[in-house]
């Protein structure tokens, strides 16, 4: 079950925890995997620990003449590519009525722009082999909202959204497109929280932890998988019960 | 048949899986060759990186028929 063998697959954000942690786990099952992010000598660490699994294809998500040109390097690092992991994204938290315009535009061309439009080009070559898979890391927050984060929340259910529409286009290609949402993932990310944040999230947690980056690479592996081929339009909750929706 | 009209053609009969006698120049794609609205716009895809050509939306639109295909093409690639 869950074999990935002969796939190819991009993921974004790949030198980040969770990514790493996606790319790390489509490797493992099998897939050759493109390791997107801005920080080269980051990536490059993580492709060290892949071997021959991995390819670097460096990006800056934020420049729009970048995400054109992010596909077709990654199919051609590739040989193609069949999966598709929209993992990056950023925080520019601060209360609405202090929020600044950029930040708002930051997170939103970052989070939810560029996962267009790599899904748009990416369908291109999925639609012709008729087989895809297309995986949002979306967050819990895109579905229950959380103080201080309107601009990522919106983001996030933006992404729900838009893959929802997507999937009903691209269905009858064989292609999927769903979204992962983690809740509270010990991460870098997470770490920026003060310990008093923590606890607050840790007592709202049904399982009394944190998760872990591993996690959600293992619901990606499974929503990449020819197994998950029936589910699509659909949000993967991993989030230790913390929301259950 | 010009050399424009015998491609669209081929590109028609693969992607829609029809057979070669159905492809007329006067067939619908989608009332005649079962083509859905994705078909449509995967064929105009299929077009343009045929002919290096670009067909906008509103140019696309009206592409109903493999003669409004062929008849676009041959006024617009170079």
């Amino acid at each position: 079950m869950f074999d990935l063998s002969g796939k190819k697959a991009l993921v974004t954000g790949a030198s980040g925890g969770i990514g790493a942690a996606i790319a790390q786990a489509l490797a493992e099952r099998g897939a050759l995997v493109a390791l997107s992010g801005t920080r080269e000598d980051a990536l490059a660490a993580v492709a060290d620990t892949l071997g021959d699994k991995a390819r670097v294809v460096p990006c800056n998500l934020s420049d729009p003449a970048a995400v054109e040109a992010l596909v077709p390097a990654a199919e051609a690092a590739l040989g193609g590519l069949d999966i598709l992991v929209n993992n990056a994204g950023l925080t520019r938290d601060m209360l609405a009525v202090r929020l600044r315009d950029e930040d708002w535009d930051q997170v939103i061309a970052v989070n939810l722009s560029a996962s267009f439009r790599l899904s748009r080009a990416a369908l291109k070559g999925m639609m012709k082999r008729r087989w895809g898979r297309i995986i949002g890391i979306t967050s819990v927050v895109g579905v229950t909202g959380n103080p201080g984060q309107c601009n990522y929340a919106a983001s996030k259910a933006g992404l729900i959204g838009m893959s929802k529409s997507l999937a009903a286009e691209v269905a009858q290609r064989g292609i999927t497109v769903n979204c992962v949402a983690p809740g509270f993932i010990a991460t870098a990310m997470t770490d920026k929280l003060n310990d008093r944040q923590k606890e607050g999230i840790l007592s709202a947690i049904p399982s009394g932890r944190m998760g872990s980056p591993e996690d959600i690479a293992a619901a990606v592996v499974y929503l990449a998988s020819a197994e998950a081929g029936y589910v699509t339009g659909q949000t993967l909750h991993v989030n230790g019960g913390m929301a259950m929706i | 048949m010009s050399d424009v009209a015998e491609r669209v053609k081929k590109i028609v009969v693969e992607h829609l899986g029809v057979e070669e006698a159905k492809v007329t120049d006067t067939a619908s794609f989608i009332d005649d060759l079962g083509a859905d609205s994705l078909d449509t716009v995967e064929l105009v895809m299929a077009f343009e990186e045929e002919f290096g050509c670009e067909i906008p939306d509103d140019a696309a639109e009206k592409i109903l028929t493999v003669k409004d295909a062929i008849e676009f093409i041959e006024s617009h690639s170079g």
